[in-house]
């Protein structure tokens, strides 16, 4: 490849980026918060929810984003087929044929295959910080009165936030390299970009640069978790 | 009238009976010191007292509210709002400190008075001033706990607990953390507590301080409160063969 071409694949990958940060900003957005929720579901006392959110997180981890991925996206289609072929027609398959010929509708399966996937583990983590926190912790701010919530979101939170930040930061790195795998739905990311290059100009070139694609966001991530990090160096 | 009442209270932790058959009271002004052996249920019996541990049954009253009670052999808790007030009661001052690492010194002392007695912040504050400066901590209150000595980090944790204004302030081995050098600022301040007609209970291994700060003494073994009376009169002229073989291992006693 000449210099000219290096030139053009990165202009063409640098087009398909946004598309990359966008899966990557949603997961964050909403598999943090629902990781968090998780995890207090697994810490539930109440035995049947705790089981439940144990065979979820069981699935989630144990069988491969790609195949949720799939999974994901082939479900309502398969539904509406099914549910046509047997006769039966209807406002709610309507809907659901109208929600999957929609603009949006790769990119929402996407973000909920991944937001699910990536809830299961961040909440495994979430879990080992509240548990790491000495229950001291709850013993004095029980007799200083504080409410449950108050506990929560005033003492304990604050403390499992720190400790759970080089364990996250991990799992965002993963994330970073893991919206490739979106290119299984040939959702029109970079690394599909570079596979449909790479057949172009007969080169390995483009996976090379998509690759360092990942590594300069990966390595903006590192850093942004080693200020992180810093920020809560205040105390031990 | 009595600032707490405990009447026959009994705990068991699986098949070990922990405490059994207690009975003491407390006065307004009153300095209690409860020593005994490891293991006796000293600790047990703060933290029964405390709402940190449930107890198996008897009854126990603070500042003229029932708190526990047993009827027909079960032990039944006063509705939670009731044992919410009677939390506001009682401060504790743990033998490990237990501040939040991640709040200053002087957000340590506000968190409740600014969130549970929801005081305005600038009389939470003030309040906090007249105590950091009393516990002669003043010019610390930006710092974290993990950049205090282990004396200063006590010391904040009675402030933190005096912040509330407590009818009783219970004291889990306060010094038993602590290096030798560093008890004395701690004893220093339960004596000026004492001065000041604080009622307080204190879990001690520290003789010499619990004959000279108390009034009362409770001495403690398996589960039974075996003597307690005046100072004085239990540490210089005991009469009770366990009492005096505990106390002999405290040499200076």
């Amino acid at each position: 490849m000449s210099f000219d071409d290096i030139k053009n694949v990165s202009k063409i990958l640098m087009e398909y980026l946004p598309n990359t940060l966008k899966l990557f900003f949603f997961t964050l957005l909403f598999s943090i918060p629902l990781g968090v929720i998780v995890a207090w579901l697994k810490k539930c006392r109440f035995k049947p929810v705790s089981w439940l959110t144990n065979i979820y997180i069981l699935i989630m981890r144990g069988t491969p984003l790609m195949l949720q991925i799939v999974a994901a996206y082939y479900a309502i289609p398969m539904l509406v087929k099914n549910a046509r072929d047997s006769g039966s027609t209807g406002g709610f398959i309507e809907v659901l044929d109208d929600f999957m010929h929609s603009e949006n509708y790769m990119f929402i399966t996407l973000i909920v295959a991944f937001s699910l996937n990536y809830a299961a583990y961040f909440a495994e983590i979430f879990r080992g910080g509240i548990e790491s926190i000495p229950v001291g912790q709850y013993e004095a701010a029980q007799m200083l009165g504080l409410t449950r919530m108050q506990t929560f979101f005033r003492v304990i939170l604050p403390q499992v936030i720190k400790r759970v930040i080089p364990a996250t930061g991990n799992e965002v790195i993963v994330l970073v390299k893991d919206t490739s795998l979106a290119t299984i739905i040939a959702y029109a990311e970079i690394m599909l970009k570079a596979k449909q290059m790479m057949n172009t100009y007969s080169s390995i070139m483009p996976l090379f640069i998509a690759g360092l694609f990942y590594f300069v966001l990966n390595a903006i991530v590192t850093i942004a978790f080693h200020f992180l990090e810093k920020h809560y160096n205040y105390y031990k | 009238m009595a600032i707490l009442e405990v009447k026959n209270l009994s705990k068991t932790f699986g098949d070990l009976k922990v405490l059994k058959d207690i009975s003491f009271s407390v006065e307004e002004g009153q300095v209690v010191s409860v020593i005994g052996p490891s293991g006796s249920g000293k600790s047990t019996l703060l933290r029964c007292i405390n709402q940190l541990e449930h107890a198996d049954g008897g009854e126990i009253n603070v500042c003229g509210m029932n708190m526990l009670r047993t009827e027909n052999g079960k032990a039944i808790y006063a509705p939670k709002k009731t044992l919410r007030e009677i939390r506001l009661k009682i401060g504790l001052v743990f033998q490990n400190f237990n501040l939040f690492p991640h709040m200053s010194v002087m957000q340590n002392i506000i968190e409740a008075p600014f969130r549970v007695l929801k005081q305005p912040k600038q009389d939470a504050i003030k309040t906090a001033q007249e105590l950091i400066g009393k516990m002669g901590l003043t010019g610390k209150e930006k710092s974290y706990p993990c950049e205090l000595s282990g004396g200063q980090q006590q010391r904040v944790s009675i402030a933190r607990a005096l912040a509330l204004k407590p009818d009783v302030l219970f004291f889990d081995e306060p010094t038993s953390a602590l290096d030798p050098e560093l008890t004395g600022e701690i004893l220093k301040v339960i004596k000026e507590l004492a001065e000041e007609k604080m009622t307080m209970v204190i879990v001690t291994h520290e003789m010499e301080f619990a004959r000279d700060v108390s009034n009362h003494v409770i001495f403690m073994d398996g589960g039974f409160i075996v003597e307690e009376g005046d100072p004085a009169e239990l540490f210089g002229n005991t009469q009770n063969e366990r009492t005096k073989q505990f106390l002999k291992r405290y040499k200076g006693v």
